[in-house]
């Protein structure tokens, strides 16, 4: 019976609407005081009911919760036959209710998207040779699994055999598919768009990459910051301590009326609903765009960063050098880039590796009476001619010409942070390379828009020496930028902004710096490994992506700004409640419930703004 | 002891959190300390003890409150 009341709240909702609207019309309408009251009498009967249940449930755990307030404001408003005040109340409650579900699973769905992409079935291999349908529970590590066109990759795996394309949105944020052949690594979550493949299970249920995501992301929007936790202590004695003022009140007052308007007014609502809204929708805009804010306290941390400071290597830069500029001198170049491919196609240096796949496929010739001359280069003789690769100091050993334009080159090359690999064949200058590390792509933007969203400090610490950091510094226009630090000079860095009371985000590579983010106020790791990532990072980018950066930056801002308009909202409606119920005239109970049901939509409208925020 | 992860309908009042909290501590069996309510992923996650209370009565618990339960995962 009560679970039956409680289900068809909604419904009695609406009678009660009906009744009320009857009840009104036949009393402007028909003059007809008798059907007025009796309409609104079975309304307010009806619509105290299914509260009625949730205060005397709540009551048997020792909990004074908002359905008691309502239930005794009801009551004693019917007793002293107010019967139009308690069947409005009534009814603005459980609409309010109503639409309060309503709006609170939008802020919501952004999650539930999230969690609902969870595989549910799987295709394994059995002892027979045949695969069957079992749910993804049942699969275990080390089982042969069929995924086919439109299926979900159930587990973390292996491809072992077919090929096909997989979309991995889910995991990376990123919807173009990505192909996967023998050997491919694939994610549970992902959505195989094209061919059919089988996989060997090596992660299965919450171990999975998108279990953990979803873990985390669960445990993110429940998290609660130091204001959130005084928040609910407060709501906890908040509710029992406005039960005692109207009783006080009444006791004192013998004014019946008076003491029941101050049970609707008390009603926390907005209070405590305002920040959770906020936090859930914000969180779920996140995991859309492939960003997992880790909890309240990394938002409000985040929102208030003053200084950035990046790891170089594999965060700022690509991670393995490349050649980035080249002057050719004279003629006969391909001849000459034919020789320096085989000279280089002999050495294990790691320049020569970005030398050779600058060149790329050429016909190469064999190499004879090599000499390598330390920390200058190396001399050969290659189909007849006398090639020397090396740097400037080879160069004038070999006694070759350098002209006042390759002069001025190797200058700027210099400048520029680059390692030079100067070819010269029989004596005469052919080839310069500069190599270097190259900038990742779009860094330079995405910095830029940090700087936009308030970010005081850019600062770069690398290991590699002062000359190669300075240039990348000049690109990318940093604060500051520091070289020839081991990891431990890092955190001393960093520890030391902290001290000097910044708030500081350490952005490394998650492996060797470690104690940078740790120490860190939010530390995000950059990884290619997403396991490590999602570990030690207070925000994840999915897939290790640079460029979702500005948008978690701005997201934490946006966030932190709602919670405080919605603080703003919840406190200033009680105030102008109270104001109003002492100073004026009009205040009664429904008016109380109005406003104070307005005001909780309006904190959960406010949150699901959030929901559509991107940078701009 | 075993640890539920139970699945509830969409929780709208924090206050429901409340109920749900003082409801499942009132069981015996359910380790106290454990038990966790969270609004928005409207999820209770509790340790039990199997010998003392089944996970159809921590259920009916939740049920009686007046709040459906979804899906139960005991691990």
């Amino acid at each position: 019976m009560q679970r039956y009341v409680l289900k068809n709240k909604n419904n009695i909702a609406l009678v009660g609407g009906v009744l009320i609207a009857i009840g009104f019309l036949s009393k402007w309408v028909m003059n007809s005081t008798f059907i007025y009251t009796w309409s609104l009498i079975i309304a307010a009967i009806l619509g105290v009911v299914p509260i009625a249940i949730q205060a005397y449930q709540a009551l048997r755990v020792k909990v004074v919760s908002i359905d008691v307030l309502v239930t005794v404001a009801v009551v004693g408003a019917f007793l002293i036959r107010n019967y139009e005040e308690s069947a409005i109340v009534t009814f603005l409650f459980l609409f309010g209710g109503f639409l309060e579900q309503r709006t609170l699973n939008k802020t919501r769905s952004a999650i539930k998207e999230l969690t609902e992409m969870a595989p549910e079935s799987a295709l394994k291999l059995t002892e027979d040779g045949e695969f069957v349908e079992v749910e993804v529970d049942e699969v275990d590590v080390g089982d042969i699994l069929l995924v086919k066109t439109g299926a979900k990759v159930p587990v973390d795996g292996t491809v072992i055999s077919g090929e096909g394309s997989v979309n991995e949105a889910s995991i990376t944020g990123e919807s173009i598919p990505v192909a996967k052949e023998k050997g491919s690594r694939v994610f549970a979550g992902t959505i195989m768009d094209n061919g059919t493949i089988q996989i060997v299970a090596e992660r299965v249920g919450e171990d999975t990459t998108f279990g953990r995501i979803i873990e985390l992301v669960e445990e993110a929007q429940d998290s609660k910051s130091k204001a959130e936790r005084f928040i609910d202590r407060f709501s906890k004695h908040y509710t029992p301590a406005v039960l005692v003022l109207s009783i006080v009140v009444w006791l004192f007052s013998r004014d019946i009326e008076l003491a029941i308007t101050i049970l609707v007014l008390g009603c926390p609502g907005a209070l405590v609903i305002g920040v959770p809204v906020s936090h859930v929708a914000g969180i779920g805009n996140g995991a859309r765009h492939g960003v997992l804010l880790k909890g309240s306290e990394v938002i409000s941390d985040f929102s208030r960063l003053d200084t950035m400071v990046f790891d170089k290597t594999g965060t700022l830069t690509v991670g393995n050098p490349s050649v980035v500029e080249k002057e050719y001198y004279g003629d006969n170049i391909d001849e000459a880039l034919a020789y320096l491919a085989s000279v280089e196609q002999e050495s294990d240096h790691p320049l020569a590796k970005a030398v050779l796949e600058e060149i790329g496929e050429i016909t190469l010739f064999p190499v004879e009476n090599t000499e390598v001359i330390k920390g200058e280069g190396i001399i050969v003789s290659v189909n007849g001619h006398r090639v020397a690769v090396g740097n400037v100091a080879l160069m004038e050993r070999e006694d070759v010409e350098i002209n006042e334009k390759a002069k001025s080159d190797i200058a700027r090359f210099e400048e520029n942070g680059n390692s030079l690999v100067l070819t010269s064949v029989d004596g005469e200058l052919k080839v310069l390379m500069g190599v270097r590390d190259r900038i990742r792509p779009g860094i330079k933007e995405d910095l830029l828009k940090l700087k936009r969203l308030g970010v005081k400090n850019l600062v770069m610490l690398s290991g590699d020496n002062q000359g190669t950091v300075d240039a990348v510094s000049r690109e990318l226009d940093l604060t500051e930028a520091h070289g020839n630090m081991l990891p431990q000079d890092k955190s001393a860095y960093i520890k030391r902004l902290i001290e000097k009371g910044q708030i500081v985000a350490f952005v490394g590579d998650g492996v060797n710096d470690s104690p940078s983010l740790a120490l860190a106020n939010i530390g995000i790791a950059m990884g290619g490994g997403t396991d490590v990532a999602i570990e030690t990072s207070d925000v994840v980018l999915m897939n290790s992506d640079f460029s979702r950066l500005p948008h978690a930056l701005g997201l934490a801002k946006a966030i932190a700004r709602n919670m405080k308009q919605n603080i703003f909202i919840a406190v200033g409606v009680v105030l102008v409640l109270l104001a109003s119920l002492l100073l004026s005239q009009w205040m009664n109970m429904s008016i109380g419930m109005l406003v104070h049901e307005g005001s909780i939509l309006a904190v959960i409208l406010n949150g699901m703004r959030l929901l559509r925020y991107k940078l701009k | 002891m075993k640890l539920a992860t139970i699945q509830m309908e969409t929780l709208t009042c924090p206050s429901c959190m409340q109920k749900i909290e003082g409801a499942l501590k009132a069981l015996d069996g359910v380790d106290k300390d454990t038990v966790n309510v969270s609004f928005n992923s409207s999820k209770a996650k509790l340790d039990f003890d199997e010998t003392k209370v089944t996970i159809d009565e921590i259920e009916a618990a939740i049920r009686k409150l007046g709040y459906e339960v979804i899906k139960t995962r005991v691990k």
